[in-house]
């Protein structure tokens, strides 16, 4: 319930460009419940991510070659970097990521199997 | 032909481990995410108002611990090391040249927050642990125990929850199978009494953890007094029925005389479904009502229950006798184990 009505709280915006600072997505039967999210560059954006599956997620964002990378990985644990973040079971985290440069990054699982059956969104970063 | 049976309760899905499961064996979900089914073979018979249900989880060689989580009906009565023959006797009769495989294992786990542990059995390599709890309670219980699940699993296991919060976890220790000097394809025969008012077979669990064109191949066999009305009806979607008839009096017999198997009533009707199918037909269950009326289109998941089952609310056996599901169990979910996490 309460990780529900968290994910719901949805989106700041910035005034300047009414694109959103603040993103809430929620991990629910292993789908992320949003896949297309634009946000602005050059400012920080707050994610605030909401895992309410009874599983472990992950949600990495990046660009190919860093997906391709974790794709192969090995790393158990994220969490020293914005960019990866690992959701326990039943969890929430915040991460907050100012992106630099205009363009699309994908956010993925990539436990076994998760990236298959879906779990895949894309960030559009705009100028 | 096919060589394994998975029966009404066919169960399935497994699991993984840390190290390879042995390619020739199917099974488990293994470290790089890949699941097979695992090949079992099932039976559940259901007389006086009690399922009994036989199945054996078979050694796939390896190290480490992996297992399986089925969907129960109700909350079983006994679970005990299975007969010698049962499922062996149950495929010669309608496929002679099959063989079929048997073996064993087990552990031991701590109540997991918001699932009750109802009952822990070992048997050889085999622990066996009956849960009670919701789809998540479950599944996090699992995870808490080293299990990695399939992406699908908390959605699955909220569709079983929500028809009966019954599940058993059977975590097959390699380890000790190794110890024990199984082979690979060895399998472990577990019996679980379960008092229920009709049969029901998981069969969309068998889908679990697979890939939408993979196929799903197993074999159920009920065994009921008289000939069982079943649904989904007319077979179709990968379902087919390939025996139906009076039980010979041989094969009672036989059965009868394996250990646990006393229970055997002296007239029946034997019923074979295959199920040859892709993961992404799998999408029904088995409903029978073991009175040859009317089964259950909630137990068949053709539709969805009044209103979830909750860990807290009457006995499985209520639940399942309102929406008039009974037995059988199974299908698979989950497991892995220990392991080492794979992702980057």
């Amino acid at each position: 319930m309460a990780l529900a009505a968290l994910a719901a709280s949805a989106c700041t915006t910035a005034s300047a460009t009414q694109l959103p600072t603040h993103v809430a997505i929620r991990v629910h039967y292993s789908h992320f419940d949003q896949t297309k999210i634009d946000v602005p560059m050059g400012v920080p954006i707050t994610f605030t991510l909401v895992n309410d599956d009874p599983i472990d997620h992950e949600w990495l964002i990046g660009d190919e070659a860093f997906h391709a990378r974790h794709r192969a990985g090995t790393e158990a644990v994220h969490g020293d970097r914005p960019n990866e973040v690992s959701l326990p079971p039943l969890s929430v985290k915040t991460t907050t990521i100012t992106f630099d440069k205009p363009g699309p990054l994908t956010f993925i699982c990539h436990f076994p199997q998760h990236e298959a059956y879906g779990m895949v969104g894309v960030v559009m970063v705009k100028p | 032909m096919r060589r394994f049976l998975t029966g009404i309760a066919a169960l399935v899905a497994a699991l993984i481990a840390t190290t390879q499961p042995a390619a020739a064996c199917a099974g488990l979900i293994g470290p790089n995410g890949a699941v097979n089914l695992l090949r079992t073979t099932t039976f559940a018979g259901y007389h006086d108002g009690v399922e009994h249900y036989v199945t054996s989880f078979q050694f796939a060689g390896g190290s480490g611990q992996f297992g399986s989580l089925i969907p129960l009906p109700g909350i079983p009565d006994k679970v005990e090391k299975g007969g010698a023959w049962t499922l062996q006797r149950l495929i010669r009769e309608t496929s002679p040249v099959l063989a079929a495989n048997s073996v064993r294992s087990a552990l031991t786990f701590e109540a997991a927050k918001g699932v009750e542990v109802l009952m822990e059995v070992r048997i050889d390599a085999l622990d066996i642990t009956v849960l009670k709890g919701g789809g998540a309670e479950v599944g996090e219980w699992a995870t808490a125990h080293g299990f990695r699940l399939p992406p699908a699993a908390p959605e699955v296991l909220d569709f079983y929850a929500n028809r009966s919060p019954i599940f058993l976890a059977a975590v097959f220790d390699a380890d000790a199978a190794n110890a024990r000097g199984q082979r690979i394809g060895d399998g472990t025969p577990v019996h679980v009494t379960i008092p229920t008012k009709n049969p029901w077979v998981p069969l969309r669990i068998l889908g679990l953890g697979k890939n939408a064109g993979d196929r799903v191949d197993a074999d159920v066999f009920l065994l009921t007094d008289q000939r069982p009305a079943l649904l989904p009806y007319p077979f179709a979607n990968g379902m087919r029925l390939d025996h139906s008839a009076v039980a010979t009096d041989s094969l009672l017999s036989d059965l009868r005389s394996d250990k646990g198997m006393g229970w055997i009533p002296q007239s029946g009707w034997l019923t074979k479904i295959a199920i040859d199918a892709s993961a992404s037909q799998l999408t029904y269950d088995l409903a029978v009502d073991a009175g040859g009326t009317s089964p259950s289109r909630v137990a068949a998941g053709l539709e969805a229950p009044p209103s979830p089952a909750s860990p807290s609310s009457q006995p499985a056996t209520e639940e399942i006798a309102l929406i008039g599901i009974a037995l059988a169990f199974l299908g698979a979910i989950v497991i892995l184990r220990k392991s080492q996490p794979v992702t980057a």
